[in-house]
């Protein structure tokens, strides 16, 4: 008796239902694997649009109506190719963004960047739970108590999950943003005159026009998502072999993000803009001049939309800023490693969602300065954060033959060129005429 | 004791007290002594750089080097590749400690100074991954080295001997060159070195993966998880993959060639020795949710009437048998079908003459290949098994499921 006679007969009877089932799973698992690569692209892209985004592209629909709608192509494009960047240098490298800033320029610059991470993001973080304060006012729960819950839960939904669970939660969120759609169907836009203005540019050159652009360019390409995409891909192990569902899922992210902001947009422009409602705040101001207008639910959903974006940022810009500080100095870091492996990682990563929410709790604390003052540090740190991206992804013995093509170079220098120009403006705008400022928020 | 940063940078003067230029990376020659700063690169702006032979020099202080010869001494510098440069090699690059068993960046060097008659030699000690060599680094220039020194003696040092920093290098070519072996890597535990695996780039893993001895890699791929393993095969050879599949428990060997897109898997599967080919092919064929799926195919098995004496007599002549993993023997009947298993703890027990027929365990259990893997975990719950028998329609083993088997499903399922 012995073992290849058992496995013969064994065998005979197993090739039969073989073939049928070996079929099936290899279709299975290529979706499987689409699945798993399917994430950090889609995700990062979303989260963008935060509370200072939904605040902004409000704004612009309420006050130019759809005559910035042209901008949202040069931007889909640029969001595109910069973070395209990201989900290269992790797919060949796997590295993240702020090990191959330590590995490539050392020590020193590595320490600027990681600090001024940190206060960049923090001010973000602010203005997230300022957008959870004022999704929540329109539901007519105190601030008091929304903000602290929502930094409970942020804090708890990732300390007690692992990464996957945490991204279902997070991908099945970004469904939420469907709200937005709904919410510019039923305020019954004219989609002809929208689709003509997303085409055909119309440039006025005057300060408010301009200020918004900056803003909306600011708040759609934001610098601490770079860091976050490309840990992300890295994190889940993307290899050269997935490289396409990679780039597909930056596509689908860069995408839906800039769909989501045409429809707030088209929303705002075809309610407030066209019935003389031009004069609001923000985001919240909205949701509120848009019940007379669009009907309660268009509100309510508007509002929803609002809470579920600025949760969603809330919970990833913390985690972001405690990667990107860890993976440069050297400390241990991910939310696969428990509290004990990785202290460091865990601490910053608590004391953003607490001094940033609690900034939010301080009576009349001057939140829309703070928001103000976020954006700006946004777009001084961008330009930045782009030109090492760039001078690292030209490097041949770090990416080999995956060096950016000279159209990838041209667009990503264009647009930290851009950056800094439309920041210029910025800074210029909040010194000198704080006013018109902070129409941009 | 100086640090790596500190020599970086400094002013180079020759025996006249001319200045030569500035010590730009530190150059040593593990082919010849392991530790020894063998050479300085001295930068003279415009002018081609200079090299300054250990012998060379005199002596050494942070920021400040002399050498006992004149600069026309010095020879000209062209890179060579068996040099570790403590620059670019080590300064701010990932290194794998070895007795900690982690990952770790490097933040500066420190050096001991070796005196012997008119030169100093600097010889690597530590590698420098805490508080005090960031903040060396974050302040040099901007404050005086005495300074720094007195701020870094009151942060908690955090160094790891340099006989126990491994370095990790992609280009295998290179790696020859600089002596790097893995022989440390080797010794550490399978599960120690996945998670090293896991914080490390690709091409990284992959050089580790290729120098390792065939067993050791195989170990340690077992316990990476699935889609880690399945893109380190793939970019092995075949025959390599082969080799290091050969090693592998079968169930494990087929988890990793299910994993490979079906061309590479059939490539491999085409290196492999004809007996495992078979096995890992029996075992691919059941579907991965199954009992079929979760069993491998190296068990145990004796006649029942054996006795105590005849089994472990037997056992010990078994060299493919490892003890580790020998927790349950199988029994069968004279039909060749399977009859009961008997726990190893029984059989220590027992005295020499029992028949295994008489230490079996009760209830007897087994399942058929295409039992769900749900009805394995309720019966590992409900009998507290550690190993269970898998049996073809007439009766006869063709397989275990062993406890690990099953934590390892349950896991990933709950994640």
């Amino acid at each position: 008796m012995n073992w290849a006679s058992i496995n013969e007969q064994t065998e005979e009877l197993q090739r039969r239902a073989t073939h049928v089932r070996r079929r099936s799973r290899h279709l299975w698992r290529r979706l499987a694997l689409l699945g798993a690569v399917l994430g950090p692209g889609l995700i990062t892209s979303n989260v963008d649009n935060d509370a200072g985004g939904i605040s902004t592209y409000s704004l612009a629909g309420a006050q130019f109506g759809y005559a910035l709608l042209w901008s949202l192509i040069p931007m889909t494009i640029a969001l595109y190719v910069t973070e395209e960047m990201c989900a290269r240098m992790a797919v060949v490298t796997g590295k993240g963004l702020s090990d191959l800033i330590r590995e490539e320029f050392g020590f020193r610059p590595t320490f600027f960047v990681m600090v001024a991470g940190f206060l960049v993001d923090l001010g973000n973080v602010v203005a997230e739970f300022a957008g959870v304060a004022s999704a929540v006012s329109i539901f007519g729960i105190s601030r008091y108590i929304a903000v602290p819950l929502a930094g409970l839960v942020v804090w708890v939904l990732v300390l007690r999950g692992t990464y996957r669970q945490v991204e279902k939660v997070f991908l099945a969120l970004c469904s939420f943003y469907l709200a937005y759609v709904f919410s510019a169907i039923l305020a019954h836009p004219n989609w002809l005159d929208a689709a003509r203005h997303t085409v055909i540019p119309t440039v006025q050159f005057n300060s408010s026009y301009l200020l918004m652009v900056t803003a909306l360019v600011g708040t759609t390409i934001a610098p601490w998502q770079f860091f976050y995409l490309q840990a992300g891909f890295v994190e889940k192990r993307v290899g050269a072999r997935q490289y396409p569902q990679a780039r597909a899922d930056v596509i689908a992210g860069s995408v839906s993000c800039m769909a989501i902001v045409f429809f707030i947009i088209v929303c705002t422009g075809a309610t407030l803009y066209a019935s003389g409602h031009r004069n609001i705040a923000d985001a919240a101001d909205a949701a509120k001049a848009l019940v007379p207008l669009a009907g309660r639910w268009a509100s309510l959903l508007f509002a929803f939309g609002l809470l579920n974006a600025s949760l969603f940022a809330a919970s990833i810009l913390p985690l972001s800023t405690a990667h990107v500080i860890c993976e440069g100095l050297g400390f241990e870091a991910g939310i696969d490693r428990k509290f004990k492996e990785a202290p460091i990682f865990y601490w910053l990563y608590t004391i953003l969602i607490v001094v940033g929410g609690g900034l939010i709790l301080i009576p009349r604390a001057p939140l829309w300065r703070i928001l103000v003052l976020s954006q700006v540090a946004n777009g001084i740190w961008l330009p930045i954060v782009l030109i090492f991206m760039i001078l690292l992804i030209n490097r041949r013995e770090l990416m080999g033959d995956h060096v950016n093509s000279p159209t990838f170079n041209v667009i990503a220098w264009v647009t930290s060129g851009a950056m800094i120009a439309l920041t210029l403006v910025l800074i210029y705008f909040g010194l000198f005429h704080p006013s018109a400022a902070t129409g941009g928020l | 004791m100086l640090h790596a940063t500190e020599v970086l940078g400094g002013e180079a003067y020759d025996a006249q007290g001319n200045f030569v230029g500035r010590v730009s990376e530190l150059f040593i020659e593990p082919a010849e002594q392991p530790n020894r700063v063998a050479r300085y690169l001295l930068g003279r702006g415009k002018y081609l750089p200079l090299l300054a032979r250990h012998d060379q020099v005199s002596s050494v202080a942070p920021g400040m080097l002399k050498l006992n010869v004149d600069e026309s001494k010095l020879e000209h510098f062209h890179p060579n590749e068996a040099w570790l440069a403590v620059r670019k090699d080590l300064l701010d690059q990932q290194i794998i400690d070895t007795r900690g068993r982690k990952v770790v960046r490097v933040n500066d060097v420190d050096l001991a100074e070796q005196r012997t008659n008119g030169t100093v030699e600097l010889r690597v000690t530590d590698v420098d991954v805490g508080l005090p060599g960031a903040t060396r680094r974050l302040l040099q220039g901007l404050a005086s080295p005495a300074v720094i020194r007195r701020i870094q003696e009151k942060l908690p040092a955090r160094t790891i001997r340099w006989e126990f920093v491994n370095l990790i290098e992609p280009d295998p070519l290179r790696r020859v060159k600089l002596r790097i072996t893995h022989d440390k890597l080797e010794k550490m535990h399978p599960a120690d070195l996945a998670d090293i695996m896991e914080e490390i780039s690709p091409a990284e893993r992959q050089a580790i993966i290729a120098s390792l001895d065939e067993e050791s890699a195989a170990q340690a791929l077992a316990e990476l998880d699935a889609r880690l393993t399945s893109q380190i095969v793939e970019k092995l050879s075949p025959e390599k993959a082969a080799d290091i599949i050969e090693e592998m428990d079968p169930d494990k060997a087929a988890d990793v060639l299910a994993n490979l897109p079906p061309e590479t898997s059939q490539e491999v599967i085409g290196e492999l020795q004809g007996e495992e080919a078979r096995e890992v092919e029996a075992l691919l064929s059941f579907d991965e949710h199954s009992a079929g799926g979760m069993m491998t195919t190296e068990f145990v098995y004796v006649g029942e009437t054996a006795t105590r004496a005849d089994v472990v007599d037997w056992v010990r002549r078994r060299d493919e048998i490892n003890p580790e993993n020998l927790d349950t023997i199988f029994l069968i009947d004279g039909n060749a079908k399977f009859s009961g298993d008997v726990a190893v703890g029984r059989l220590l027990l027992a005295g020499d003459d029992e028949p295994l027929v008489l230490l079996k365990s009760e209830p007897v259990v087994s399942v058929t290949p295409d039992a769900k893997e749900k009805e394995v975990f309720t019966l590992f719950d409900k009998y507290n098994l550690r190993t269970l028998a898998v049996v073809d329609v007439s009766g006869r083993p063709v397989g275990a499921i062993t406890v690990d088997d099953v934590i390892t499903r349950l896991r990933t399922r709950w994640q």
